[in-house]
């Protein structure tokens, strides 16, 4: 299997009314293609942080991130907006779908600054296939929470991304409603042989990936492989 | 790497197209496009204020050419201030032959209304021949100005005949002759509703002149020539050969092409003058959509950040909120210069008396294109400032905002857009004023006016902060701290009503100052009535009857009337011909009136050299008024030869004297010594005081039965004239003035919604907490007054200083400060956001929390 990425040496910092604050230090690890990770830890660990450098949302303050052999750390922002763009899909805790735009809409974004076309077909299908065929008229505010995360899932899968990262997925939801944006998560994961690196404080959660990194005190605590 | 450079270059070639970020834009306005065209409805006042006053500047001009012949009356008008002598008289009988020609004297003088006995100094004109040849005089009834000129009859301006109650029939008494209202004048060539307030015109025919015995020595009489060419003749080419002869006797002319130019230029001028005042509410809304707009970004940045997420650049994601707000910005200005099309309509009723010709109203697609470029170039460049930040917004605030997000608004390229809005400003005033010096004048001015009141809110942010009074109550701590908080509206509505505030206080203040400069002149002991053009045999009399009367003769002062012949050897030809010489033409180009004394008033203090009261060694050594001897280049120990009615006289400037001309007295611009004019042809100027407007009004009844010749200036008829001019004037100053305080109620109500927008939710919880409709009425009620006592305090401080440097440098006159005004401004101001703070929150007031949240959010 081929590594999708690689972290190395990996620290973030930051500097606030001339005091130093470390949230990461030194990080290391790899994540193969098409595996299952999750990053657990405790409130600020550095999880999310973590997270937000390996998806190049952020810059580290030393070390390298190699994302499908790409040096994001050495790109500019606009650079990493289109690695994002090429490889990348999110889920985020609180969905982050465009509120002026309807579900459809949302979905065909991340295609649409592909510059794809004939794009609806596709998106619809997606829509189709979290099960919100019906609700593609609508916009975020007129869905509930889990309905707005099926929205985000086809969204996210919508560029048949080659890394899915997942920041508490399911932390703004229901237990019922968790249990079924999770099943789809890793459906579609499966389905797409896309490799899916979540954040999360729920350890039931993190059981059905296969490896977990624990952060704490932004050092990696341990990194072990559960055999499902 | 070149794997790196490969994969991230790949999406190069697909680049996605302006279709797509058109398409976000219009995705992304669909819940804000009411509100976004608030913001923008900020400029659109603006925009409609400068594109009426281009379209009427444009239709001005047009009817300008169409009628400059009726302003003018004739092809030719050949006019002259001296004496007319045989040689012009020739020289006006042979130009143009076969012409059609006609006279006018025109002068200053007092008229008798006999039936009221009431008397008035009018300008008379006598008139001889057909004149005007274009256009005519327009009387009530119509037929009266042709055959006024055929019979003793005068035709009498209309607020003469209001003013005295005159009727058609009745008698008027100009000089010694008795003539009959033969109709209203109601507007002669080229006059204005000014024009007529200033000086009433009384035209009455030219075989009557002499009989008035008006023309004496010493009045100022002006001579026009008026000639009607046949079609084959060209008046333009006919005038370019004559004028050397013209200049030869001082003679001025006019043509049809020549009036066009200098009309269209000064009423280019007025245009430029009101497109600037335009211009300035222009400005007022351009800061209202900078922070509305800056507002409107903070709101998207969870928005922006998701598409930073999904891979938009920061460029793409900017230039979608730039399609937005040029669009509204076009949007807004189509809207503005269309109002504006509409409210042209008004402007020739606004400026009725300031035009000198009928006014026609149509499109003029000019105006609106440059209306609706400038709406969207300065929307697109005062949004910039926020805009820009878009780049900056990083997709980290997908997961939580970033603890870099601080450099959001602090962008180095907005100093650049800061840059180039003064520029544009800079610019644009030159465009209006045709000079750089007034431009940069103006531009410091609004700049100054920004930066202070800036200053005056970051000053009351940081000092809340500082001495916040924490034992105080919580309603009034709450009212205090939303004055600080994260999402504040102080600077913009300070600055945005200060600057309301600034302008409308200001205009207050100068008019003020501008009638107090003549109120404070007749008060106390000063004269309020000049007697002029008394000839020195009915010197003693005029005394003796003033003074009969109760009345003090204050002044009494000989005038000599001369021109200046030469300066230091030079002639006028010589000065003329050789430009290089130091010395200015404008020494030779008019008549002096000139007193003699022995010694100086005490409105005159010698700057310069000293001052002789006689003739010292057999030299004649005068003194001159400073800013006259700076004009004409002349200093101390200079030569001049002057020319009283035919004798030469020899002198030396001996002194220069600063006058105070504020004062009422008569006052020269050169003064002799005793015993050198004593026996030259003069007149003599009394000054009065009358003590009350009836004693005035016997007093001028008599002396103008008495002594026809002598015209009289009331000053108490000058000071409501002067009310009556500033008010036409202030109107028109008001008119514009309002676009500015309109937008600034829309800059004020456009601020307050964005603040309801960002209080809303913790309004919601308030009162979900149990707050009373009273107690969150009570917060509301405090901000918006700390807001808007503290804009129109600061916006009034700053007018006080504005007002003070005009009146010193401008109007150079003493700055009194009267506070009335600016007083009742004063709670005005903080009350009118009170009331719309209150009116945009009445929603959270007075519906169930959950309701508010669910219409609003």
């Amino acid at each position: 299997m081929e590594t999708i990425l690689k972290v190395k040496d990996l620290s973030k910092t930051y500097t606030s009314a001339g005091h130093t604050l470390h949230v990461l230090k030194d990080i290391n690890f790899s994540v193969t293609e098409g595996s299952t990770l999750a990053i657990v830890g405790p409130s600020g660990s550095g999880k999310t942080t973590l997270l937000g450098l390996c998806a190049g949302l952020d810059r580290s303050s030393a070390g390298s991130v190699e994302l499908n052999n790409i040096r994001i750390d050495q790109l500019n922002e606009d650079q990493r907006a289109r690695v994002r763009n090429q490889y990348v899909g999110f889920i985020f805790q609180n969905f982050q779908l465009i509120p002026t735009l309807t579900a459809l809409e949302n979905v065909m974004v991340p295609l649409e600054l592909r510059g794809e076309r004939n794009i609806q077909e596709r998106s619809l299908a997606l829509l189709d296939k979290v099960g919100l065929i019906d609700r593609a008229n609508h916009y975020p505010s007129q869905l509930s929470g889990g309905e707005q995360q099926r929205v985000a899932l086809a969204r996210a899968f919508s560029i048949s991304p080659k890394i899915l990262f997942a920041d508490e997925p399911t932390g703004n939801l229901d237990a019922e409603t968790s249990g079924k944006v999770m099943k789809l998560i890793f459906d579609l994961n499966k389905e797409s042989g896309t490799t899916l690196i979540l954040v999360t404080h729920d350890m039931e959660l993190a059981s059905k990936t296969q490896r977990i990194i624990r952060i704490r005190g932004g050092e990696i605590s341990s990194d072990e492989t559960i055999e499902n | 790497m070149r794997k790196q450079d490969q994969e991230t270059n790949m999406q190069e070639d697909k680049s996605i197209g302006l279709s797509w970020l058109f398409t976000m834009a219009w995705r992304d306005s669909r819940r804000s496009r009411s509100r976004l065209f608030l913001f923008v409805s900020s400029i659109m006042l603006g925009i409609a204020a400068l594109v009426a006053i281009y379209s009427f500047g444009d239709n001005l001009r047009q009817d300008i050419d169409q009628q400059a012949a009726t302003l003018i009356g004739a092809d030719l008008v050949v006019s002259t201030n001296k004496p007319v002598t045989p040689d012009v008289r020739k020289l006006m009988d042979s130009i143009g032959r076969g012409a059609q020609r006609s006279q006018q004297r025109s002068f200053a003088s007092m008229i008798l209304f006999t039936a009221s006995g009431s008397s008035r100094l009018v300008q008379v004109r006598a008139l001889e021949g057909e004149f005007p040849y274009y256009g005519k005089i327009e009387t009530s009834p119509a037929a009266a100005e042709r055959y006024f000129r055929k019979q003793r009859a005068a035709l009498v301006d209309k607020t003469l005949m209001l003013q005295f109650n005159a009727q058609i029939g009745d008698s008027i008494k100009v000089g010694e002759v008795t003539f009959s209202i033969a109709g209203i004048l109601n507007k002669a060539p080229g006059q204005t509703g000014i024009s007529s307030s200033v000086a009433p015109v009384v035209y009455i025919p030219m075989q009557y002149l002499d009989q008035t015995k008006l023309m004496q020595k010493g009045s100022r009489i002006s001579s026009f020539f008026f000639y009607k060419f046949k079609k084959y003749q060209d008046a333009e080419k006919l005038s370019k050969k004559i004028e050397p002869r013209l200049e030869y006797y001082d003679l001025d002319q006019d043509t049809i092409e020549s009036q066009k130019r200098d009309t269209g230029k000064s009423f280019s001028d007025l245009t430029n003058f009101l497109s600037l005042v335009g211009f300035i509410a222009l400005l007022l809304g351009c800061t209202g959509v900078a922070s509305a707009i800056h507002i409107y970004i903070r709101e998207k940045i969870a928005t922006i950040a998701i598409l930073r997420c999904l891979g938009a650049s920061g460029y793409q994601a900017f230039f979608i909120y730039l399609i937005q707000i040029t669009s509204i910005g076009f949007l807004g200005s189509i809207a503005g210069a269309m109002l504006g099309t509409l409210i042209q309509h008004i402007l020739p009723v606004v400026l009725k008396d300031l035009l000198p010709v009928a006014i026609s109203v149509s499109i003029s697609w000019k105006a609106i294109f440059q209306g609706i470029a400038l709406g969207t170039i300065i929307s697109i460049l005062f949004a910039l400032l926020p805009l820009i930040s878009i780049r900056n917004i990083s997709p980290l605030n997908t997961l939580r905002i970033s603890l870099g997000d601080t450099r959001l608004f602090r962008d180095p390229v907005k100093y650049f857009v800061y840059l180039l809005i003064v520029l544009f400003i800079a610019v644009f005033s030159y465009m209006q004023l045709g000079a750089w010096k007034q431009a940069l004048y103006f531009t410091s001015g609004v700049l100054t006016a920004f930066l202070i009141l800036s200053a005056v809110s970051w000053g009351l942010i940081y000092l809340v902060r500082r001495f916040f009074p924490t034992s105080w109550s919580y309603l009034w701590r709450q009212g205090l701290a939303n004055l600080f908080r994260p999402n504040n509206q102080t600077l913009i509505l300070i600055v945005s009503i200060g600057l309301g505030t600034t302008f409308i206080s200001t205009l207050l203040l100068v008019q003020n100052v501008l009638l107090d400069r003549v109120t404070l002149s007749a008060s106390g002991n000063q004269p309020n009535m000049v007697l002029f053009d008394i000839q020195s045999n009915q010197k003693d009399e005029v005394a003796e009857l003033t003074r009969s009367q109760g009345f003090p003769v204050l002044q009494e002062v000989p005038i000599v009337t001369m021109r200046v012949d030469e300066v230091n050897g030079y002639t006028a030809a010589e000065v003329k011909k050789d430009t290089t010489l130091e010395v200015s033409k404008r020494a030779f180009s008019s008549e002096l009136r000139v007193t003699f004394r022995d010694s100086l008033t005490d409105s005159e203090t010698v700057t310069e050299g000293k001052w002789y009261g006689s003739v010292k060694n057999g030299r004649i050594y005068v003194s001159l008024e400073e800013g006259y001897a700076q004009r004409i280049k002349v200093a101390v120990g200079d030569e001049i030869i002057f020319n009283v009615q035919g004798a030469h006289i020899s002198t030396t400037v001996g002194s220069l004297r600063r006058v105070d001309w504020n004062r009422i007295q008569t006052n020269f611009r050169v003064l002799f010594p005793v015993g050198v004019l004593e026996d030259a042809p003069q007149f003599h100027v009394l000054l009065t005081r009358a003590p009350s407007t009836q004693a005035s009004a016997r007093f001028q009844q008599i002396l103008v039965s008495r002594f026809p010749n002598i015209s009289i200036i009331d000053l108490d008829l000058v000071l409501s004239v002067l009310d009556e001019i500033l008010t036409k004037i202030g109107f028109v100053i008001r008119f514009m003035a309002a676009f500015s305080i309109i937008t600034g109620l829309i800059v004020l109500i456009a601020s307050v919604l964005i603040s309801k927008y960002q209080r809303i939710r913790e309004s919601v919880l308030l009162r979900t907490l149990g707050a009373s409709r009273k107690q969150i009425l009570f917060i509301t009620v405090l901000e918006y007054f700390f807001l808007g006592a503290l804009a129109a305090f600061t916006g009034i401080v700053i007018s006080i200083a504005a007002s003070w440097a005009l009146a010193h440098f401008v109007f150079e006159t003493q700055f009194i400060f009267r506070p009335l005004p600016v007083i009742v401004l004063f709670f005005i101001v903080p009350a009118l956001t009170v009331f719309i703070g209150i009116l945009n929150s009445r929603g959270i007031l007075n519906k169930p929390p959950l309701e508010v949240l669910r219409s609003e959010i």
